[in-house]
C-alpha cells in the first residue's frame, strides 16, 4: 500500500477472498477466474467499461448473484448453497444500487427500520432511534417521514446508504452509486462516501468517478472482459499505466 | 386584423353545436324507448297480461330447501328473498374461498420449486380452460357419488359429508347471552373513559420537557391507548362477564343423527357444494394469474435490494413485493369477484335455487316475465355496484403512496 489518507485504517487481516471465481449467464463467461482478496478497511475502486463483469462480481460477493466455480470467502463464512450461510454474509455485507431501489411503499425512516427490525430483531423504539441517528448522519434527518418518492435522488441515495448501514455491516458494496444522478447532486453522496471510508469501513465501489478513486481508494481494479486487467494503488494506476487496454481506458475517461 | 371579432352565427358557434346534438341524440333516445314501451303494453294488453307487482303477494306454491327456511305456502316476495339470500350465500363465500386459493396458487407459480411452481401450473391451466358449466356439472356429480347418511364421512363427529351434503356446527345464543351483551357494553364504556384519561394525562404532563415536534398530538396518545390500553380492558371486562353471566352465553350445536337425518347444525346442500367448488376452484385459476401477474410487475431491484439487507425470502415477499403487488392486483382482482358474483346464475343447471333460478321458477305461472327480469337485473346491479365501489375505495386508500 502506498501514500494514501485512509491507509492508517487497512489492517492486515482479509476479510474477502476470492478465489478463481467464475460465473456464466448462459453461455455468456461474465467473470473468468477472478482471484483476489480484501483486507479489513480495505477501499477499492472496481472500474472498466460496461459489460466487463465489474457490478456482477461485486453482487456475488452477497449471493445476489451465484458464482458457478471457485470460492468466495466473507469474514470466514464461505458463500454456499447453504441458505444459512447466505443469510449470515447479507447481514454483514450492506448494499447501494444504483438505481436506489428504495421501498416507494414505505416511508424513509421506514425503509431503514424495515432490516433492523425484521432480522435483527429490534424494537421499534430501538430501530427508529437508530435510524434517525443514521439520517442526521447522512444530513437528512429532516426528510425522515417522507415517502422515497417526494425527496430528491441524492437524498434517496444518502436513504438508501443509511438503509445499508442500520444492518451494521462490515463491508459496503457500492454498484455505480452515482450513475442515475444528477450532477449537482453527485458530490453530495460522494460526500457521504468519503465520510464512510474516512470511519474504517471496508468498501468496494463500482464508479466511474475518477476523482473520487484517486482520493480515497487505496486500490483501484480495472475490469476487462471477465478478468482484472490490472490492480494498483490509485496514484500508479492513473500515473503509470501498465497495459495498453488500462491506459486507453484511463485517456478516454479523463480526457473530458 | 381579425376577420370576424364580433360573436359567430348559431350554427357557426362550436359550443352550441354540441350542445344541440347532445339534446338531439337524447331526444332520439327518449323516442326509441317511448316506442318499445308503447309497442310492448299494447302486446302485454292483448295476451291479457298487464304489467303488475300483486302477483309478489300471492303464494309461491314451490319448496326451497337450501338457505332460510321456505315453504310452499310462502308468498313469492320471500320466495324472492330467499334466492337474493342464496345468491349472495354462495357469492361472498365463493369470493373468500377463491381470493385464498388464487393468492397460493398464484404465489406457488413462481415458486423455486419445480414441484410447487409446476402443480401450480397444471391447477391453473386446467381450471382457467375448462367451461365452467361443466365444472360445476363435474363437482355436482362428484357429491351424488358420496357416501350414504349413515356411512357419512366426518371429521372429530363434527362435521359429516354425505350425499345429502355437508353439515357443520353452529353457534346459538343462550339464555345469558343479554347478561353478557350488557357486560360488553359495560366493557366498550370503560375502555373509552380510561383512554381518554390516559390520552388527557399524557397529553399535559409529557408535552413541557419535549422539543415542538416530538410531542405526541392528542390524537396520537388516543391511538396509542386505544391499541394499548383500550383492548386489555375490554378484553379483561369481557372475559370477566363470560364466567359471571348465568350459564354460557353461547353454546355449540352439533348436528346429530336422528333416524334418517341430521339434526341440528348447519347443512350445505350437495348443490350449493357443487356451485361453490365450481365457482371458487374456476375464479381462483384467474385470481393466481393476476396475483402472479402482480407479483412479477414489482421490479426486481426491489427484490434484491430487501435481500440484501438480509431478509428472507418469506420476509422479501410479505414486506416488500405483496404490499407493491396488492395496488396492480385490485382491480383485475374486482373483476373477477363481479364475474363469480354473475356466474353464480348457473345455478340453474343443477337445481340451487338462486336469486335467477327462483325468478325463472315464478315466471310461467304468473306470467310477469318483464317485472321479474327487472328485478334481477337491479339485484345483479346493487350486487356489482357495490362491490365496485368498495374495491375502488379500497384501492384508494391503499394506493396513496407514488410508485
Amino acid at each position: 500500500m502506498t501514500e494514501n489518507v485512509t491507509t492508517e485504517n487497512v489492517t492486515n487481516d482479509p476479510i474477502i477472498v476470492c478465489e478463481d471465481v467464475h460465473k456464466w449467464f448462459d453461455d455468456f463467461h461474465v467473470l473468468k477466474g477472478i482471484t483476489t482478496s480484501f483486507k479489513k478497511g480495505e477501499k477499492a475502486v472496481i472500474c472498466g467499461p460496461s459489460g466487463s463483469g465489474k457490478s456482477t462480481f461485486i453482487r456475488t460477493i452477497n449471493r445476489l448473484e451465484e458464482h458457478q466455480r471457485g470460492t468466495i470467502i466473507v469474514d470466514g463464512i464461505e458463500l454456499t448453497n447453504d441458505l444459512r450461510n447466505i443469510n449470515l454474509i447479507r447481514q454483514e455485507v450492506g448494499m447501494v444500487f444504483q438505481q436506489f431501489n428504495l421501498f416507494p411503499h414505505l416511508s424513509n425512516i421506514k425503509n431503514i427500520t424495515l432490516g433492523p427490525m425484521k432480522v435483527r430483531k429490534l424494537s421499534k423504539r430501538q430501530a427508529e432511534e437508530d435510524a434517525l441517528a443514521l439520517l442526521e448522519r447522512m444530513g437528512i434527518a429532516d426528510q425522515a417521514y417522507k415517502y422515497p418518492s417526494e425527496v430528491s435522488g441524492g437524498q434517496q441515495q444518502r436513504v438508501a446508504i443509511a438503509r445499508a448501514l442500520a444492518m451494521e455491516p462490515k463491508i459496503m458494496l457500492f454498484d455505480e452509486p452515482t450513475s442515475a444522478l444528477d450532477p449537482e447532486m453527485i458530490s453530495e453522496v460522494l460526500d457521504v462516501m468519503r465520510e464512510l471510508a474516512h470511519s474504517g469501513m471496508t468498501m468496494l465501489v463500482v464508479t466511474h468517478e475518477m476523482g473520487f478513486a484517486r482520493e480515497v481508494a487505496d486500490r483501484v481494479m480495472f475490469f476487462d472482459e471477465g478478468v482484472v486487467v490490472e490492480e494498483a494503488a490509485p496514484a500508479d494506476f492513473f500515473d503509470n499505466p501498465q497495459h495498453d487496454r488500462t491506459k486507453l481506458f484511463i485517456s478516454q475517461t479523463l480526457q473530458h | 386584423m381579425l376577420q370576424n371579432p364580433t360573436k359567430p352565427p348559431f350554427w357557426r358557434d362550436v359550443r352550441f353545436l354540441k350542445v344541440l346534438f347532445q339534446v338531439l341524440f337524447l331526444l332520439g333516445v327518449a323516442a326509441m324507448a317511448g316506442f318499445f314501451y308503447a309497442n310492448m303494453m299494447s302486446g302485454l294488453r292483448d295476451q291479457g297480461h298487464p304489467l303488475s307487482l300483486s302477483f309478489l303477494r300471492n303464494e309461491a306454491g314451490f319448496e326451497i330447501t337450501d338457505g332460510i327456511d321456505f315453504n310452499a305456502s310462502d308468498t313469492n316476495l320471500k320466495a324472492f328473498w330467499v334466492g337474493v339470500v342464496n345468491t349472495l350465500r354462495v357469492s361472498i363465500l365463493g369470493v373468500f374461498c377463491a381470493t385464498v386459493l388464487g393468492f397460493i396458487f398464484g404465489v406457488a407459480r413462481l415458486s423455486t420449486n419445480w414441484l410447487i411452481r409446476s402443480i401450480a401450473a397444471i391447477y391453473v391451466e386446467i381450471f382457467r380452460n375448462v367451461p365452467l358449466l361443466l365444472q360445476i356439472l363435474f363437482w355436482y356429480a362428484l357429491t351424488r357419488s358420496l357416501p350414504r347418511i349413515q356411512e357419512s364421512i366426518t371429521i372429530a363427529d363434527t362435521f359429516f359429508l354425505n350425499v345429502r351434503g355437508f353439515y357443520l356446527p353452529t353457534i346459538a345464543g343462550n339464555a345469558g347471552l343479554s347478561v353478557w351483551l350488557w357486560y360488553l357494553l359495560w366493557g366498550v364504556v370503560s375502555a373509552i373513559i380510561v383512554v381518554l384519561c390516559f390520552a388527557a394525562f399524557r397529553h399535559l404532563s409529557r408535552s413541557s420537557g419535549l422539543e415542538q415536534t416530538d410531542r405526541p398530538s392528542f390524537a396520537s396518545n388516543i391511538i396509542f391507548g386505544t391499541k394499548w390500553i383500550a383492548a386489555p380492558v375490554f378484553m379483561t371486562v369481557a372475559i370477566a362477564g363470560w364466567f359471571l353471566s348465568p350459564g354460557q352465553p353461547f353454546e355449540i350445536i352439533v348436528p346429530e343423527l336422528q333416524g334418517f337425518n341430521f339434526v341440528g347444525g348447519i347443512n350445505l346442500t350437495p348443490e350449493f357444494l357443487g356451485l361453490l367448488v365450481g365457482l371458487t376452484v374456476y375464479t381462483s385459476a384467474y385470481i393466481a394469474e393476476v396475483v402472479r401477474g402482480g407479483i412479477q410487475a414489482v421490479v426486481k431491484g426491489q427484490r434484491e435490494a430487501a435481500r440484501a439487507v438480509g431478509l428472507t425470502e418469506a420476509q422479501v415477499l410479505l414486506s416488500v413485493v405483496i404490499p407493491q403487488a396488492i395496488p396492480i392486483i385490485v382491480p383485475p382482482l374486482t373483476s373477477q369477484y363481479l364475474n363469480l358474483a354473475k356466474n353464480s346464475s348457473l345455478a340453474i343447471a343443477i337445481g340451487f335455487l338462486d336469486v335467477f333460478h327462483v325468478a325463472q321458477r315464478m315466471m310461467v305461472p304468473t306470467g310477469q316475465t318483464i317485472p321479474l327480469f327487472g328485478m334481477i337485473m337491479v339485484t345483479y346491479l346493487i350486487m356489482s355496484l357495490t362491490t365496485s365501489v368498495f374495491m375502488n375505495w379500497y384501492n384508494r386508500h391503499i394506493t396513496r403512496f407514488e410508485r
